[in-house]
């Protein structure tokens, strides 16, 4: 990706982006849908959308699906 | 397990989420009980805990200036603080996931403010400095190419300056030009993760517009598309 690439995709904001405060309600659900191979994009779009935009909140998800895996491997 | 198998006694006005499994059930019905059964619970997850917040401390170690003891203190305090957040909020667990998974998330969340509070503490720079020549480069822009983004540069500055309000242009340029950590500026200003994150989220959204409308964001400077 060059620069202009990634000043461009900074800048884009999905209007499906619930928000920092709905994604952490929801994380848990959400990161056990991923580890068990659901479609949890297609589930809730505006918590992927922000989890794809946010990097505290996706960097959180990186550690809780670390978590489960680590615990059912 | 958090306690003897089979026991299935239920603490007094406790009311188990419908369809909870079989050991997230036991975990509610011990850490909801009292005496040895729920110390036993409390000692198990304490130790999950830890665990949990030592492994992901190590998973974010190599991206943050601490290690050694000082990164394994922050994962005991990570878990000490998890548990009480679990413990106090068992009567909010609905069963929508396993209950470790639920418990999980409290610690990486405390591994998470943690870390913040840390570089809270330690600024690599000040967090209200203003290093706009870092721009390019923040963007990953070739500097052989760098000329070429002087025009985009300039423009995305223009609307930074005149396009946000004072409390936007401040979040934009912590988080942007200075890379402060989101959740830094959270404890620094006093707020919450998620009106930073909205803030910044209309910042990028005006500033998108200022660009767009002055014919920058429909094309590639340099030349690529």
């Amino acid at each position: 990706m060059n620069g202009w690439q990634a000043l461009d995709r900074f800048l884009r904001t999905d209007p499906r982006d619930v928000g920092c405060g709905q994604a952490m309600e929801v994380l848990h659900v959400y990161a056990e849908l991923v580890a068990s191979g659901e479609p949890a994009e297609e589930r809730y779009p505006g918590i992927a959308a922000h989890l794809h935009a946010c990097g505290p909140c996706g960097e959180d998800f990186d550690g809780l699906l670390a978590a489960i895996r680590g615990e059912t491997h | 397990m958090p306690s003897r198998a089979g026991d299935r006694t239920v603490p007094k006005g406790l009311v188990l989420p419908a369809g909870l499994d079989a050991e997230s059930a036991e975990w509610v019905r011990a850490l909801a009980g009292a005496g040895r059964r729920r110390d036993a619970a409390l000692a198990r997850l304490h130790e999950l805990l830890v665990r949990i917040a030592r492994g992901e401390a190590a998973r974010r170690g190599p991206r943050l200036a601490i290690t050694g003891p000082e990164l394994d203190d922050l994962a005991y305090q990570a878990a000490a603080d998890a548990l009480v957040a679990v413990t106090g909020k068992l009567g909010q667990f609905r069963g929508e996931s396993r209950f470790t998974t639920w418990a999980y998330k409290f610690v990486i969340f405390e591994v998470s403010a943690k870390i913040a509070r840390h570089f809270w503490r330690h600024p690599a720079v000040p967090l209200d400095a203003e290093q706009w020549e870092r721009l390019p480069a923040r963007f990953g822009a070739d500097p052989a190419h760098q000329a070429e983004w002087g025009d985009l540069f300039a423009a995305l500055r223009r609307a930074v300056d005149t396009e946000l309000t004072p409390r936007q242009r401040e979040i934009f340029v912590a988080i942007v030009l200075n890379e402060v950590p989101l959740d830094t500026l959270v404890m620094h200003l006093g707020s919450s993760r998620n009106a930073i994150y909205k803030m910044l989220f209309d910042a990028r959204r005006k500033i998108r517009a200022a660009l767009a409308a002055n014919g920058y964001l429909n094309h590639d400077p340099a030349g690529r598309s």
